[in-house]
Parts: structure tokens; C-alpha cells; sequence
């Protein structure tokens, strides 16, 4: 009897607890509130940590650009856009605008090239092997900067004792030491930021390539492709995200990067290697010109912005973000 | 279209032994089915013939030419996998014209050859259409169109049919078979599945642990099994097998099962006797080659019906003897006067017997 009661009431029953539970819940807070409530917890640390990092310290530079505030001086103006139009006023500008694109354009060439081509190597090889090479490759991105340019400084040394300088005068290449960074200063920059770019490149292709399904290659295989036909129609269009991620990505990070050119160069010889990023730097803290430092900063705060735009545009982002779109016919 | 024959061929993953010692002869347009379980070798198999693993001993031969270090590319070999593994930033069009332009061929004999091909299977609408965009089905026909476009000697196919929901899979079942007979073509195709293999193939190869156990049409497999893993993966439900040993007792010869026996025929008696290796042998026989009788009757052995399992036009009778169970197939108008717990009696046909050897597990007779 007790079974069969338990039996009827239950499907009659259910809806009715269940929506005076709601009910119940619902009756302290709105629906909308309930909805904040749920976003503010979600999103709420996100945001607050976004505003602190990004929007805070870029509401504090687009204020100090439109002053006169320095270090030297105690009090300070308002100059409106002067500091922006002495950038374009200042000798060097011009210098470290193309100085900033070599850079960039440069590195970020190394960067994804070399990073493709350590990804396909490691492809290619077992398993063990692979795992050396990457850590192999990883290692500069996992020292410490000094450390890692100190050790560039004595590999370059200009003197007889330098690395580089004992080989080359070993192999009788040159009959006195070289100095590197006086003679070619740029090229060693790229490769000094390159040795490290390329890795996330490496690690970002070497995680894409094992996502393929052999099958893809073991077809195309059967189907009498030669290696280089495999990497050129197959493995290649299949890797057109990440090449576009680790693209975008690496071209923001270079622009704002100066750490390793000031430790080795310090954007010398007479300004052979100052980047923009770098020129913002020496303005703010070395001429202690915090404005104009701060205008020099905006800029590139505004050509990132611009990137990422024109990134997104290009690539299609929002397609490569939203879900695939399959027709089941 | 060649001949491919397999000598001694092995394949050894460090000590993994995926192909050990395989010898086959595949006929010239034949249409061979390599079956066994999962991990039993069949696709190490294929790779190694497709030229993708380099075998760890032995030769492959198409027709008398030794082939075993080809490159893939000098084999014309079409091959489909079980996941189609079509390029999904090709199209239709281009997915089946991959093979032809590594070939070089001109781009109008290109774009003929396609077409065709395309026709053939039924798929000329969907040639700008991109994999993503097509059903498993037509997956699968694409697979096939960009393995044949080619005109290959020979055919391999790995398991294709099993992603494709079980009505599909007996539609191209019957069609991949059409297919094979008009083009003619060498095929060796993969699958665990028996009922597939017993279908489609002219031979059956039945593997195991790397190793080949039988060879032969499909009929000389399901009605002489060589062994214990054949009788035991052919057929559905699986023979009825049961670990017995025979005694002579009085000039007569019985089977005995510990918990009852079963007297053999005097002749069926002295041959196991003489071809086995010891008393010890194992009792095969298939649920379709026994009868139910509700009465007593000549070598019959009584039972209980422990449960039954109505298929439509057939049921299998599980019937309890001893401590065995076995499977018998009735049909479904003698089996519904059947109830389980009820005394019935299970009628042996001596010629649809098989008895095996237990130690070599080799058929004796
Ligand atoms: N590339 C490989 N490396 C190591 N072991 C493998 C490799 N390919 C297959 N094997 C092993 O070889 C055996 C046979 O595999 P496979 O030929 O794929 O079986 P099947 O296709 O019959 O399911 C399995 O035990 C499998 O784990
Ligand atoms: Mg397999």
C-alpha cells in the first residue's frame, strides 16, 4: 500500500516541491540580483585584477603624459599634449622608430621560424630524445635574465677571452678579437632575445603537431608524399592557428620587451639598439623625465592596441575562437 | 592488380611481437579478411605491406617481385582508415585529388578521374563541401573515392565500417563487396568484427597474439575450425566449448565432464584416441548444430533450461548440465513451449561434433 502511494504522489509531487524550493530561494533576491551575484563572484577577481594591472597603471601614465612631472623638479603642470609633440620633435625618434621595427620584425621572424623548426625536429625524433631537445631549448627562457645576459656578455666578450673570440681566432678567421656588440650590436640583440622567443613558438608547435592524427600522415604517406609535401599540405595548414597565436602574441611581447637589450646593451652603441620601449624607459628613470617618458610609453600602448585589432581582423579571431561549425547532411 | 604473398613476417615493437612469422598468399583480385581480436597485429600487418613499418624480419612480394624495401610511394597501395583520416582543410574535390597530384598528373586528367571516381561512389554533389561538413557515411564514401581515385594494385582497408552505425555498416557491407568484385582489385581489409569478415571476404586470415591460426574460405572456417581460438571466435553465440577427457571404458569410449559424460560412437572414439596427444581434449560443438527434445532420446543428454533469449525468428536456450551451461539455437516455435527450470534434453549430431586437443589446442577431429 505504502509503495503504491509513493508511487502516484511522486511524479505530482516532484514539480511542486521543487519550484516552492526556487520559490523560496528566489524570495531574498531578485533574479537579477541573483544573476550579479553569480557574475560578480565568477568575474569579480578577474576584473579586479585586470583593472589593478592594466587599467590602473595605464590610467596613471595617460595622466603623468600630460604633465611636466620629474623627479628633479618638486612641483609640477599641467602641459596638455606637449610632451607628445615633443616626441616627434625629439633627434632620436626617428632612430628608435626604425630601430623598434628591425627589432620586432626580426625577432619575431626568428622567433616563429625557428620555433617551427625545433617543433618539427622534435616531431621527427623519439620520444626521448625530443624531450631533451625542448628542455635543451628551454633553458634560457628558465634562467634569470642577468644571468642569462651576463653569460651572453661573456660569450661576446671583446677581448681574446670572450667565447666567441676564442673560436674565431683558433679557426684563424680573424687575426685580433672582435668586439661583437660595437660591430654588430643589432644582430646580436635579435638573436640574444631570439635564443629565448623561439621556445614558446617551439613549445606552443611541439603540442599543436602531437594534436594531428597520425593517420594523416601515414595516408598522405601511403599516398607516396614526400616529407616535405607532408609538412607543406598537411602539417602546415593544420598548424595556421597557433602560427597566428604565437604570431600576435610574440609581436606584442617583443614591443614592450627591452629587459635582456638592457643588460647587454643598454640601447648602445649611441643609440645603435635603443627600441621604443626601451627609449620610454631611459626617459622616465634615467633622464628622470616622467612625462615624457609616460607620452613615449602611450604610444606603444596605443600601437599594441592597434595590433591586436588588426591581428584580430586578419586572423579571423572570432571564428577561431568560436565552436566548428558542422552541417550533419 | 598483383598477387601479394607474405613470407615469415615479423614485426616487433622492442618486446612486443605485433606480427610474428606471418606467411599468406593474397590472389590476384582476391578479397582477404585479416581477423582477430583487438591488438592481435592486423593493422601492424597492413602497415607493413603498405610499406609505412619496415618489417623486423621476412620478405613481401608483390607478384614475384620483392618489394620489402619499397618506399610506400612505389607500391601503389589505396588505403582507408578506420577514422577516413580525411585532411580537414581540404575539400571533397581536393581530398580525393591529394594522391593524383603527388603523381603529377595533369590537372584536367585530374579533375576527370575525380569526378568519376566521385560518381562511382555516389558523392559528385558534395565535391566543395569540406569533411566537417558531411555525415560519417559520406566520410566513409570520400575515404573510399580518395583510396581508389589512384588505381592501386592493392586495397587496405583498417577496420572502416566501424564507426558507422550498425544499419549504415550492412549498407556498405554489400556495397563494398560489389565494389570489389566489379573493380577487381587486391584487397586486404582489417576487422574484429567475424560476422563482416564471413560477408565480405573469399579467405578469411584468423590471427592471434601476432600470430596466423587459420587460412581459408569462410566456410572451412566456420564448419573446421583448426583450433580452440577459431571455433571459439567464429560464430555468434560462440561454439559451445567444454574441457572433458576420454576414458575407455568396457571397448567403449566416453567423454567424460565430471559432472556427466557423453558416449561416443565406437569409430569417432578410436580416431580421437589415436590423433590426440594425451585424454585430455576439449568438446566443441555449435549452439545451431544441437537440438532441444522434451523427451528422451538417443545420444541426448538431459539438462535444465536455465534461461532463455528470444531473437525473433530464433532463441537461444541456455541449458544447465552439470556444472555447464550450453547454448542452443531453436527456433522460436519449438522454443516457446519452453520455460526455464524446466527437464529437457540436448540432442547431439555426432557429424557436428569437433574435439580438440587441449594441451596444442588443435583440432583432432
Ligand atoms: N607503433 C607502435 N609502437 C609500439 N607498439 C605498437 C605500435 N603499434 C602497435 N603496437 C603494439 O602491437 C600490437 C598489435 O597492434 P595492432 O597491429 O595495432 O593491433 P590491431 O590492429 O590488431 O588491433 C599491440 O599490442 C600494440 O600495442
Ligand atoms: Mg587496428
Amino acid at each position: 500500500m505504502s509503495k503504491r502511494k509513493f508511487f502516484f504522489t511522486l511524479p505530482a509531487q516532484l514539480p511542486l516541491m521543487s519550484s516552492r524550493r526556487l520559490h523560496r530561494s528566489r524570495s531574498k533576491l531578485s533574479p537579477r540580483a541573483r544573476k550579479f551575484l553569480l557574475l560578480t563572484i565568477f568575474l569579480g577577481p578577474c576584473i579586479v585584477m585586470i583593472a589593478l594591472f592594466w587599467f590602473g597603471p595605464v590610467f596613471l601614465t595617460v595622466f603623468l603624459s600630460f604633465t611636466d612631472m620629474s623627479i628633479r623638479r618638486a612641483e609640477w603642470h599641467w602641459v596638455g599634449l606637449e610632451n607628445y609633440f615633443n616626441i616627434g620633435k625629439h633627434p632620436f625618434t626617428m632612430k628608435v622608430v626604425v630601430n623598434t621595427a628591425i627589432y620586432v620584425s626580426c625577432t619575431l621572424l626568428w622567433n616563429v621560424f625557428v620555433g617551427l623548426l625545433l617543433a618539427l625536429l622534435t616531431y621527427y625524433m623519439d620520444e626521448r630524445s625530443a624531450l631533451f631537445y625542448r628542455a635543451l631549448w628551454l633553458l634560457p627562457r628558465s634562467s634569470p635574465p642577468v644571468v642569462y645576459g651576463l653569460l651572453w656578455l661573456w660569450v661576446l666578450d671583446p677581448t681574446e677571452y670572450g667565447l666567441l673570440n676564442q673560436f674565431v681566432l683558433a679557426l684563424g678567421l680573424s687575426d685580433k678579437p672582435i668586439n661583437w656588440l660595437m660591430e654588430y650590436p643589432m644582430l646580436f640583440i635579435i638573436l640574444i632575445n631570439g635564443f629565448v622567443g623561439c621556445s614558446f613558438g617551439m613549445i606552443v608547435f611541439s603540442s599543436a603537431l602531437k594534436s594531428i592524427p597520425r593517420d594523416y600522415i601515414i595516408a598522405a604517406r601511403v599516398d607516396g608524399a614526400s616529407e616535405w609535401r607532408i609538412i607543406k599540405d598537411i602539417i602546415l595548414p593544420l598548424l595556421k592557428w597557433p602560427l597566428m597565436f604565437v604570431t600576435a602574441w610574440q609581436t606584442l611581447s617583443l614591443l614592450a620587451s627591452y629587459e635582456y637589450i638592457l643588460i647587454v646593451t643598454n640601447g648602445g652603441p649611441f643609440y645603435a639598439t635603443e627600441v621604443w620601449s626601451l627609449f620610454a624607459y631611459h626617459q622616465a628613470f634615467e633622464h628622470l623625465e616622467l612625462g615624457f617618458g609616460a607620452a613615449l610609453a602611450m604610444v606603444l600602448v596605443i600601437v599594441s592596441i592597434i595590433c591586436v585589432v588588426a591581428y584580430m581582423k586578419v586572423f579571423k579571431f572570432r571564428r577561431m575562437i568560436s565552436p566548428a561549425k558542422i552541417e550533419i547532411a | 592488380m598483383v598477387s601479394v604473398r607474405l613470407v615469415d613476417l615479423c614485426k616487433y615493437f622492442g618486446s612486443v611481437k605485433a606480427v610474428d612469422g606471418l606467411n599468406l598468399e593474397i590472389k590476384d583480385g582476391e578479397f582477404v579478411v585479416l581477423l582477430g581480436p583487438s591488438g592481435c597485429g592486423k593493422t601492424t600487418t597492413l602497415f607493413c605491406i603498405a610499406g609505412i613499418y619496415k618489417p623486423t624480419k621476412g620478405r613481401i612480394y608483390f607478384d614475384e617481385i620483392d618489394v620489402t624495401d619499397w618506399p610506400p610511394k612505389d607500391r601503389n597501395i589505396g588505403m582507408v582508415f578506420q577514422s577516413y583520416a580525411l585532411y580537414p582543410h581540404m575539400t571533397v574535390f581536393d581530398n580525393i585529388a591529394f594522391p593524383l597530384k603527388l603523381k603529377k598528373l595533369p590537372k584536367q586528367e585530374i579533375a576527370r578521374r575525380v569526378r568519376e571516381v566521385a560518381k562511382m561512389l555516389q558523392i559528385d554533389h558534395l565535391l566543395d563541401r569540406y569533411p566537417a561538413q558531411l555525415s560519417g557515411g559520406q566520410q566513409q564514401r570520400v575515404a573510399l573515392a580518395r583510396a581508389l581515385v589512384k588505381q592501386p594494385d592493392v586495397f587496405l582497408l583498417d577496420e572502416p565500417l566501424s564507426n558507422l552505425d550498425a544499419k549504415l555498416r550492412i549498407l556498405m557491407r554489400a556495397e563494398l563487396k560489389r565494389l570489389q568484385k566489379e573493380l577487381k582489385i587486391t584487397t586486404v581489409y582489417v576487422t574484429h568484427d567475424q560476422a563482416e569478415a564471413m560477408t565480405l571476404a573469399d579467405r578469411i586470415a584468423v590471427m592471434n597474439e601476432g600470430k596466423l591460426q587459420q587460412y581459408g574460405p569462410p566456410d572451412e572456417i566456420y564448419n573446421r575450425p583448426a583450433n580452440v581460438f577459431v571455433a571459439g571466435f567464429i560464430g555468434a553465440p560462440p561454439m559451445n566449448l567444454l574441457d572433458c577427457s576420454l576414458v575407455e571404458r568396457d571397448g567403449r569410449y566416453v567423454l567424460d565432464f565430471t559432472s556427466f559424460e557423453i558416449e561416443l560412437p565406437r569409430e569417432l572414439g578410436e580416431v580421437v584416441r589415436s590423433r590426440a596427444s594425451s585424454s585430455e581434449v576439449v568438446f566443441g560443438v555449435r549452439p545451431e548444430d544441437l537440438k532441444i527434445s522434451k523427451g528422451p532420446a538417443t545420444s541426448a543428454i538431459k539438462g535444465v533450461v536455465y534461461v532463455t533469449e528470444p531473437l525473433g525468428r530464433e532463441v537461444i536456450v541456455n541449458v544447465r548440465i552439470g556444472d555447464h551451461i550450453i547454448k542452443v539455437i531453436e527456433s522460436a516455435s519449438t522454443a516457446s513451449e519452453i520455460a526455464a527450470g524446466q527437464e529437457v534434453w540436448v540432442v547431439l549430431d555426432f557429424n557436428r561434433v569437433h574435439i580438440f586437443d587441449r594441451k596444442t589446442g588443435k583440432l583432432v577431429v
